[in-house]
C-alpha cells in the first residue's frame, strides 16, 4: 500500500456545447497522499470543482473525462455507474457548497443520515440509528437525540452544514472532498466548520481536498496547495511556502487581493482584466493578458509545469523569486 | 377535455417556489419570437391555425350553400362534389362545410370573446391582489383558492338554467370562470415586478394606487398574459363544445362545433361523416392551439422543458 | 398532522355555508323558478315545494330550517319528478358515478404519474416521445370524441365490448366509460409529473443522494418521488373537479344511470330543485376531495403542516 491515495494522470474534462467543445480541465496531474490534506484554490471557472464532481460521476449531460484517476490504484473514471455506486458515499464522499440545499427537505434527517450505512455497510435500521446518532454528536450538533428526526428546514444552515459533514463521514471514507463548503455561511460559523474538517479528518486520517476561491480557509487547514487556473494547475506548493515565496503570478495576484486591515493602502488590489473564457484560450499561457511580469515567451506557448523544488512546481517561464512578490500589484 | 396541463405545470412550478413568485417578467423579445419559430410543432400550428381561422371567416362567402336553409333534394347526403356538398348534408339537408365553417366561427367568436373576459378580469384582480398585498392579498386569493377547486361547468350549467340559454351569458360565464388562473399568474408577476425601483420612484411622486398599476404593472405583464391567453384558448373552445354537446350551450339556427358534434355522434353509424368534419376541424384547432401555446411557453424560458 | 387536517376541516365549514345560501337564494329569487308563478306546474309537485319549503314561514325562518335540511341531507323534492326526492335520485345515481369516476381517479393517477416519471427519467429519448405523442391524442380530444369513436370500433365493429348501458354490472360495461374518462387526466398528470420530476433531479439534494452511491433506484423512488409529486398531488383537487364534469358527458353518452346523467336530464328540463341539489351534492364532495388531498400534500411536504 503505497502512500498515494488518489493520483490524476492526463485527467481532462470537456463540455460539448452548441457553440462548440470546451475544455473545462485540461491534462490535470495531481497526487493525493493518504491523510494529506490538500487545498484546491482558484477562481470561478477555473476547473477546481468540476475536477471532482467528475470523479463523482456528477457531471452534466453533456460533460466527458478522459485521462485516468487512480484511486488505491484502480481507474475510477472507467467505472460504469453502478460500480461507482460502490466508491462514491463509501471510500470518497463530498460535501456540497450551499447546505440549504443539499438536503432533501421531505425526508427526515435520520433518513438521510442512515441509508448510506445501510446500503454501504450493510447495517440493520437500528445498528445505522445508532451510528448516526454518534456521529451528529461527534460534528457537534447539541441535543442530537431530539434532533435526528428532525426535517433539514427545522435547522439552522450552520447545522445542516454539519449535518452534511456527518454524513460525508459516516462510512469512514478514504477521501474527503469538500467543494466550498464554508462560502455560504456566517463568518462565525466558518471558523467552526473549519475546525471540524480539522478535527475530523485528523482523527479519521481521512484524506481532503479543500476546494475553495478564499486564501484564508487555506491557511488554517491545508497541507498542501494547488492552484488552478483556466483548468490547469499553475502552482503546487506546501502552504507556508506557497504563502511566503509564490511562484506564479497569479499566485501571488491572489495573495495580495486579500484586503489586510493592518496595510496602509488607498485602493483594494485587484487582479486586472477579467477571467479567462474556455472558449478562446490564448496561444500561449492562459494568464499572460493578466500578468504583471509577462514577457515575450509567455505570449508564443503556453508554460508546463516545472519542478522548482522537490515539493513545488509552477507553470510558469519567468516564476517569481523571493523578492519580485512585493511590486506585483496594481491598483 | 379542459386542456390545462401545461397552465397547471407552470402553476405548480410557481407554487413550489417561494410564496408562489413567478418566474421575472419576461418581455417579447425578437430573441423568443425566433425560438417560438424554430419549433417545429409550434410554427405547423400557426399555419394550420391560420388557415382555420381564414377559412371560417371567408370561406362561407364562396361556398353554393349556406349554413341553415336545408336542401331538400339531399338529407343525409354523403359528400358529393358534384352537387356542392363537399362535406355532405346533415339530418335537416343543410350542408355540412357551410355548418362547419359556421361553426367555427362561433367557437372561435366565444373564444375570443370568453378569453377576453377573462383576462381582463384575471389581470385586474391579480395585479390588485398582488399589489396591495397583506391581508387584501390573503383574502382574495384564498377566494382563488376556494374557487379553483370548485366545477366550474356546473356552474356554468346552473346559470344557464336559470337565465336561459343567452350566447352572450354563454360568453360572460365561460370567461368569469377562466379568469382564475390569469389571476394567480399575473397576482405573481405583480409581486415580483411591485419590488423593482421604478415603482418605488413611482409612487414617491405621489402617483395614486390604481394609476401605477394600469400604468406601470400591467404594461408589464403581457408577455406571460400572452402566453396565458393562449393556452386558456383552447380550454374555452372545449368547454363551450363540451356544453353544446349537452345542450346547454349555443341555440339553434345557431351552432357551434360541439352541436355538430352532438349531431353527429348521434348517426355516427350511418353518416359517419357528419360527425367526422366537425370532429376533425374541432382536433385541428385544439391541437394547433396547444402546440402555440407550448411553444410560446418554452420560447420564453426554454429551460421549462 | 391531526392539527393540520383539523384546521382544514373547520375551514371548509364557511365555503360549504356560502353555498347552501347563495342556493337557498337562487332557489327563491330565481326567474321561472317555482315561487315565480310564471311555470306552470303540475298541482302535486306544487303541493310539495310549499310543504317543503314553508312558504308560509317569515324568510329567516325558512333559510334555517332549509339550512338544518341540507345538513340532515334532504335535499328537497324534485320539481320535475314528484315520485322521488331529489336525494333519493341522487343516491340511486351515486354508486354508479362512484364505481365510474372513482376508479378512473385513482387509474389516471397511478397511470399519469407512472408515465411521467417514465418520461422524465428517459428525456428526450425515443419513449418519451412515443409516450408524450400518445398521450397527446388524450389531452386534445375531447371526451365527447373518444367515447363514439371507441363506441364505434369496439363496440360495434369489432363487437368485443358493449355501447352502453350499465347491464349486469360486470366489468365489460365498465371499461369503455372508464378508459374514456380517464384518458384525459392521465394525460395531464403525465406532463405535470414529467416536468416536475424533471424539475426536482435537477436539484442540490439529488445531487448529494447520488454522491452518497444509494443506487438509482433509491435515489429516484426515495428521494425524488416524494418532492415530485406535490404538483400532482395539488393538482388532484381541480383534477376531481373535471373528472366530475367529465362523467356528465360520459354517463350521458354510455347510458349509465349515476348522478351526471341526472343533473343533465334536470338542468335540461329546468328542474330547479335536482340541479341545485345536485350542486350542493356535488360541492360537499369535492370539499371533501380537496381536504384529503390538502392532508396528502402536507404527508409529502412537511413545511406545510407548520404554517
Amino acid at each position: 500500500m503505497t502512500d498515494t491515495l488518489l493520483e490524476l494522470k492526463d485527467y481532462s474534462i470537456t463540455f460539448r456545447t452548441p457553440e462548440g467543445e470546451v475544455a473545462a480541465v485540461s491534462k490535470l496531474n495531481l497526487k493525493i497522499g493518504r491523510g494529506e490534506r490538500v487545498a484546491v484554490v482558484g477562481e470561478s471557472g477555473s476547473g477546481k470543482s468540476q475536477t471532482f464532481l467528475g470523479l463523482m460521476g456528477l457531471l452534466a449531460k453533456n460533460g466527458r473525462t478522459s485521462g485516468q484517476a487512480l484511486l488505491d490504484g484502480k481507474d475510477i473514471l472507467k467505472l460504469k455507474p453502478r460500480e461507482l455506486d460502490h466508491v462514491r458515499g463509501k471510500d470518497v464522499a463530498m460535501v456540497f457548497q450551499d447546505p440549504m440545499t443539499a438536503l432533501n427537505p421531505s425526508l427526515r434527517i435520520s433518513r438521510q443520515l442512515t441509508e448510506q450505512l445501510e446500503v454501504h455497510g450493510g447495517l440493520s435500521a437500528r445498528a445505522a440509528s445508532t451510528t448516526a446518532l454518534d456521529m451528529l454528536k461527534r460534528v457537534g450538533i447539541p441535543d442530537p437525540t431530539r434532533r435526528f428526526n428532525l426535517y433539514p428546514h427545522e435547522l439552522s444552515g450552520g447545522m445542516r452544514q454539519r449535518i452534511v459533514i456527518a454524513m460525508a463521514l459516516l462510512t469512514k471514507p478514504k477521501l474527503l472532498i469538500a467543494d466550498e463548503p464554508t462560502t455560504a455561511l456566517d463568518v462565525t460559523i466558518q471558523a467552526q466548520i473549519l475546525d471540524l474538517f480539522n478535527e475530523l479528518t485528523a482523527e479519521m486520517h481521512t484524506a481532503l481536498v479543500m476546494i475553495t476561491h478564499d486564501l484564508g480557509v487555506v491557511a488554517g487547514l491545508a497541507d498542501r496547495v494547488a492552484v488552478m487556473y483556466a483548468g490547469r494547475i499553475v502552482e503546487e506548493a506546501p502552504v507556508d511556502e506557497l504563502f511566503e515565496n509564490p511562484a506564479h503570478p497569479y499566485t501571488a495576484a491572489l495573495h495580495a487581493s486579500i484586503p489586510r486591515p493592518d496595510q496602509d493602502v488607498d485602493d483594494l488590489a485587484v487582479i486586472p482584466g477579467r477571467p479567462p473564457n474556455l472558449m478562446h484560450l490564448p496561444r500561449g499561457c492562459a494568464f499572460s493578458p493578466r500578468c504583471a511580469h509577462v514577457e515575450d515567451d509567455c505570449i508564443d506557448a503556453p508554460p508546463p509545469l516545472d519542478q522548482l523544488a522537490p515539493q513545488r512546481c509552477a507553470a510558469c517561464f519567468h516564476p517569481l523569486s523571493a523578492n519580485q512578490e512585493r511590486s506585483l500589484v496594481h491598483g | 377535455m379542459i386542456l390545462n396541463s401545461a397552465k397547471r405545470e407552470l402553476l405548480e412550478a410557481e407554487l413550489l417556489s417561494a410564496e408562489g413568485l413567478a418566474p421575472k417578467g419576461r418581455s417579447l423579445s425578437g430573441d423568443a419570437m425566433r425560438r417560438l419559430l424554430r419549433n417545429k410543432a409550434a410554427a405547423l400550428s400557426l399555419i394550420v391555425l391560420a388557415l382555420l381561422v381564414l377559412i371560417a371567416i371567408f370561406g362561407p362567402s364562396f361556398l353554393p350553400f349556406n349554413y341553415e336553409d336545408p336542401d331538400w333534394t339531399s338529407f343525409r347526403g354523403p359528400p358529393d362534389f358534384a352537387a356542392g356538398h363537399y362535406f355532405g348534408t346533415d339530418g335537416n339537408g343543410r350542408d355540412l362545410l357551410a355548418r362547419t365553417l359556421y361553426g367555427t366561427r362561433v367557437s372561435l367568436t366565444v373564444a375570443l370573446v370568453a378569453t377576453l373576459v377573462s383576462v381582463l378580469i384575471g389581470v385586474l384582480y391579480g395585479a390588485v391582489s398582488g399589489y396591495f398585498g397583506g391581508r387584501v392579498d390573503a383574502i382574495m386569493m384564498r377566494f382563488v383558492d376556494i374557487m379553483y377547486a370548485l366545477p366550474y361547468v356546473l356552474f356554468v350549467i346552473l346559470l344557464m338554467v336559470i337565465f336561459g340559454r343567452n350566447v352572450y351569458l354563454l360568453f360572460a360565464a365561460i370567461g368569469a370562470l377562466e379568469w382564475l388562473t390569469m389571476a394567480r399568474i399575473v397576482r405573481g408577476q405583480t409581486l415580483s415586478i411591485k419590488q423593482r425601483e421604478f415603482i418605488e420612484a413611482a409612487r414617491a411622486s405621489g402617483q395614486r394606487s390604481f394609476k401605477i398599476i394600469l400604468k406601470h404593472i400591467v404594461p408589464n405583464l403581457v408577455g406571460p398574459v400572452v402566453i396565458y391567453a393562449t393556452l386558456t384558448i383552447p380550454e374555452i373552445i372545449a368547454t363551450e363544445s363540451f356544453l353544446s354537446y349537452l345542450g346547454f350551450g349555443v341555440q339553434e339556427p345557431l351552432t357551434s362545433l360541439g352541436t355538430l358534434i352532438a349531431e353527429g355522434s348521434a348517426g355516427m353509424e350511418t353518416t359517419p361523416w357528419i360527425l367526422f368534419f366537425p370532429a376533425g376541424f374541432l382536433v385541428a384547432l385544439l391541437m394547433s392551439l396547444l402546440f402555440i401555446g407550448d411553444g410560446l411557453r418554452d420560447a420564453f424560458d426554454p429551460k421549462d422543458r | 398532522m391531526f392539527r393540520y387536517a383539523l384546521r382544514r376541516l373547520l375551514s371548509t365549514i364557511p365555503v360549504l355555508w356560502i353555498a347552501v345560501t347563495v342556493c337557498f337564494f337562487i332557489l327563491r329569487l330565481a326567474p321561472g323558478g317555482p315561487f315565480d308563478g310564471e311555470r306552470p306546474l303540475p298541482p302535486e309537485v306544487k303541493a310539495n315545494l310549499a310543504a317543503h319549503y314553508n312558504l308560509d314561514k317569515p324568510l329567516v325562518e325558512q333559510y334555517l330550517i332549509y339550512v338544518g335540511d341540507v345538513m340532515k341531507g334532504d335535499l328537497g323534492p324534485s320539481f320535475a319528478n314528484q315520485d322521488f326526492t331529489v336525494t333519493q335520485q341522487i343516491m340511486s345515481g351515486f354508486p354508479y358515478t362512484l364505481t365510474i369516476g372513482g376508479s378512473a381517479f385513482v387509474l389516471a393517477t397511478i397511470i399519469g404519474v407512472f408515465i411521467g416519471c417514465l418520461g422524465a427519467l428517459y428525456q428526450n429519448r425515443s419513449a418519451d416521445y412515443w409516450l408524450g405523442g400518445g398521450l397527446l391524442i388524450g389531452l386534445v380530444m375531447p371526451s365527447f370524441l373518444i367515447a363514439p369513436i371507441l363506441q364505434l370500433v369496439f363496440g360495434n365493429e369489432l363487437g368485443w365490448l358493449p355501447v352502453g348501458g350499465w347491464g349486469d354490472g360486470s366489468v365489460r360495461f365498465l371499461v369503455l366509460p372508464i378508459i374514456v374518462l380517464t384518458l384525459p387526466h392521465a394525460a395531464r398528470i403525465s406532463r405535470l409529473m414529467r416536468g416536475s420530476m424533471i424539475e426536482v433531479m435537477s436539484q442540490n439534494f439529488i445531487r448529494t443522494a447520488k454522491a452518497k452511491g444509494i443506487g438509482p433506484r433509491l435515489t429516484v423512488m426515495r428521494h425524488a418521488l416524494k418532492p415530485a409529486m406535490m404538483p400532482v398531488v395539488s393538482y388532484l383537487g381541480p383534477a376531481a373537479s373535471y373528472l366530475l364534469t367529465g362523467s356528465l358527458v360520459v354517463e350521458s353518452i354510455f347510458g349509465l344511470p349515476g348522478v351526471g346523467r341526472y343533473f343533465v336530464g334536470a338542468a335540461l328540463n329546468r328542474d330547479y330543485g335536482m340541479v341545485l341539489g345536485t350542486v350542493i351534492f356535488y360541492m360537499v364532495l369535492i370539499v371533501v376531495l380537496n381536504l384529503l388531498v390538502d392532508i396528502a400534500y402536507a404527508w409529502l411536504d412537511p413545511k406545510v403542516r407548520m404554517r
